[in-house]
């Protein structure tokens, strides 16, 4: 079971993650056609404070509130214990926005009808999340969850 | 003031490829590289700009590329536009000019003028993959005397040496010249490969203590950091006499840089310059070398081989049999071509000689006084591949030092701005969220991955030559033949042209 995890320590604030994020959801091939002129809306996001950053994206969590919260069982726990969204059954009432600790959950952008949030990247072709992929300083590392706290 | 200096290079950038993602103004510490919210869009001052491609390689879509501007004034075979450009420089600012990493300038690089053999009929090439292939080596002194016992069992009566599981080592770069994930880098992956890496002159940080087996410490000018235990903490000591990029000019660490841990280590207060003396104070001949050879054996208990490593100059030869003859088991070259962290531009581009050349004088000098084996012979200055390692030992090096490659492959891009302090890569800099872009977890992968890649084709190229171990390649200069060189340079490259 692995799980992405964000080193703080090596994190520089280059928010490539998002934009990797962002094209990775959005099938195109090339990435300057796919996000050209367009306001990203990653399912993961840079947090800086005071010098200090760090992604952000669905911790996945063991007893998940956005999951309880959920009021047409479009999010589920999938057999990978990936929390799995279902465009098709979600009604946009948002209620796994507000409740989620961490902020993972956000609207689809341009209406598309339904909430987004990291599902690890099972649904496109790569394997390993493409922020992972992505990140020039191995800050977001893609692992098992084996001895680390889990939510 | 005017400064009349118009950029050398541009950034150039594709704004159909760029999707203001921002990565390159928020990676530039230089401020190159700004948002502009009126027009939504990133712009560049190229005057900021150093060059050194951070921008570009972490470009998720390729929109930016940097190109020589080419404004230029008129012809003048004399007076090139760098020239000119540094008198404008000077009369800006009145100062010495300054510059890093390796002299640039277009000598003549002898290792590129050297063609390797290889074997044909006569007599078999040997498969690495399929026989054994040594590339091990062990430096320090070796003595003729075979000594016995009344049992007439051998005494093991060799000074002590060090080994290496390949001919190469990280060469000196201090803690302040470089930054602690550097140095981290650095240790690591010596560690993990059975090489050395070396201090330089800014002690050893308290963390690196632990890679002690891996690290040679080096005892300079400025003698910074340099007591008991950090001596005792090395697999070898080493003299820093001179320094390729800068024959006979000492060094000096600006007080900006001695902050925490450096001041800790360098053992000076913060923010007080570390300026290391042009020479020794206690050394003004080979005998008082012998005294500090000595003084650094007693220190370590006889347990420990010293090295002392000096800059190819023109009397190299006399200086390296005095060196042969003062009780140092090891003798570091470093040519003309290696690297600094920062250095009078004048002396760096004009000052001391090719490797390759002081390389095979001091082989042929110590071989001809039959003092060649009172030490190992270990040389630097921009040994910049697999194929220079193999060309240097089979002019008589027992080992390499490599700096300038290994920084490279840790990022850096030779933009020769390292005496800025402001270092993009996070290794020339000791501000922190600079130093935080280069993870160690990474870098120490990078170098173990160039030497692995390098002893593979070290291998390769012996097996062709028919040669199965360092040691029967060493000094065997019948494996080289020049192309485009002349007698003189042939006679002391001691080698033949190639088709004889």
């Amino acid at each position: 079971m692995k799980r992405v995890y964000v080193n703080e320590e090596w994190c520089l604030g280059c928010h490539l993650c998002e934009y990797y994020c962002a094209f990775a959801g959005s099938g195109e091939k090339d990435m300057a056609r796919a996000l050209r002129e367009i306001k990203i809306s990653p399912r993961i996001r840079v947090e800086e404070h005071n010098g200090i950053s760090f992604a952000v994206n669905c911790r996945h969590c063991r007893e998940p509130l956005c999951v309880k919260s959920c009021i047409t069982g479009a999010l589920t726990i999938t057999d990978n214990a990936v929390i799995s969204i279902d465009g098709e059954r979600c009604v946009e009432c948002c209620t796994c926005i507000l409740s989620c600790p961490f902020g993972a959950i956000s609207r689809t952008p341009n209406g598309g009808g339904a909430i987004q949030k990291c599902e690890l990247c099972v649904k496109t072709e790569s394997g390993i999340p493409a922020c992972v992929q992505g990140c020039p300083n191995g800050a977001i590392v893609f692992e098992d969850a084996v001895g680390r706290t889990v939510v | 003031m005017l400064n009349y200096i118009y950029p050398d290079y541009e950034v150039v950038r594709n704004y159909d490829r760029c999707i203001n993602c921002r990565a390159c103004v928020r990676q530039c510490a230089n401020g190159a590289q700004e948002y502009v919210h009126e027009i939504s869009k990133p712009v560049c001052d190229d005057g900021k700009c150093v060059n050194c491609h951070r921008c570009v390689a972490l470009c998720p879509t390729r929109a930016l590329k940097i190109v020589k501007s080419g404004n230029t004034y008129k012809t003048n075979s004399n007076w090139s536009v760098q020239t000119i450009n540094e008198i404008y420089r000077q009369a800006n600012s009145g100062g010495v000019l300054l510059s890093s990493m390796g002299n640039p300038e277009d000598y003549p690089v002898y290792l590129d003028r050297i063609l390797l053999n290889a074997s044909q009929v006569t007599n078999p090439p040997i498969d690495p993959l399929r026989e054994p292939m040594e590339t091990k080596v062990s430096l320090g002194a070796k003595h003729h005397e075979i000594r016995r016992d009344e049992k007439d069992r051998l005494v093991n009566n060799l000074p002590p040496r060090i080994s290496l599981s390949m001919p190469v080592m990280f060469s000196a770069m201090s803690y302040g010249s470089i930054s602690y994930n550097a140095h981290e880098s650095l240790a690591r992956a010596a560690e993990e490969l059975g090489i050395l890496y070396n201090t330089g002159e800014g002690g050893l940080h308290e963390d690196f203590y632990r890679y002690g087996k891996n690290t040679i410490v080096q005892v300079a000018s400025g003698r910074f950091g340099v007591h008991l235990d950090y001596l005792n903490s090395g697999a070898a000591v080493e003299i820093k006499m001179g320094q390729g990029a800068k024959p006979g000019i000492g060094g000096h660490l600006p007080g900006t840089k001695i902050v925490g841990d450096i001041s800790r280590t360098r053992m000076i207060p913060e923010g007080s310059d570390a300026i290391s003396p042009a020479p020794h104070h206690d050394i003004y001949s080979i005998e008082d070398l012998r005294q500090l050879v000595y003084s650094l054996k007693e220190a370590t208990n006889y347990t420990k081989p010293v090295c002392v490593k000096i800059a190819a100059v023109h009397n190299i030869t006399a200086i390296a049999s005095g060196i042969a003859r003062s009780g140092a088991d090891i003798i570091a070259i470093d040519g003309f071509r290696g690297g600094t962290g920062a250095a009078p531009t004048r002396i760096r581009d004009n000052v001391g000689i090719p490797i390759e050349l002081a390389l095979a004088g001091v082989d042929s000098r110590l071989r001809e006084e039959g003092i060649r084996d009172n030490v190992s012979i270990v040389v630097g200055g921009s040994i910049r591949s697999s194929a220079d390692i193999v060309k240097a030992v089979a002019l008589g090096a027992d080992a390499v030092y490599i700096a300038s490659s290994a920084l490279i492959a840790l990022g850096c891009h030779l933009c020769r701005s390292c005496h800025f302090g402001k270092c993009n890569w996070g290794i020339a800099t000791q501000v922190p969220e600079l130093v935080k872009r280069l993870n160690p977890d990474i870098g120490y992968k990078r170098l173990v991955n160039l030497m692995k890649a390098w002893e593979h084709e070290i291998q390769e190229m012996m097996g062709g030559m028919g040669i199965n171990s360092i040691e029967a390649l060493k000094g065997n200069r019948l494996m080289l033949r020049g192309i485009g060189l002349n007698e003189k340079e042939l006679e002391i490259l001691g080698i033949k042209h190639a088709g004889e």
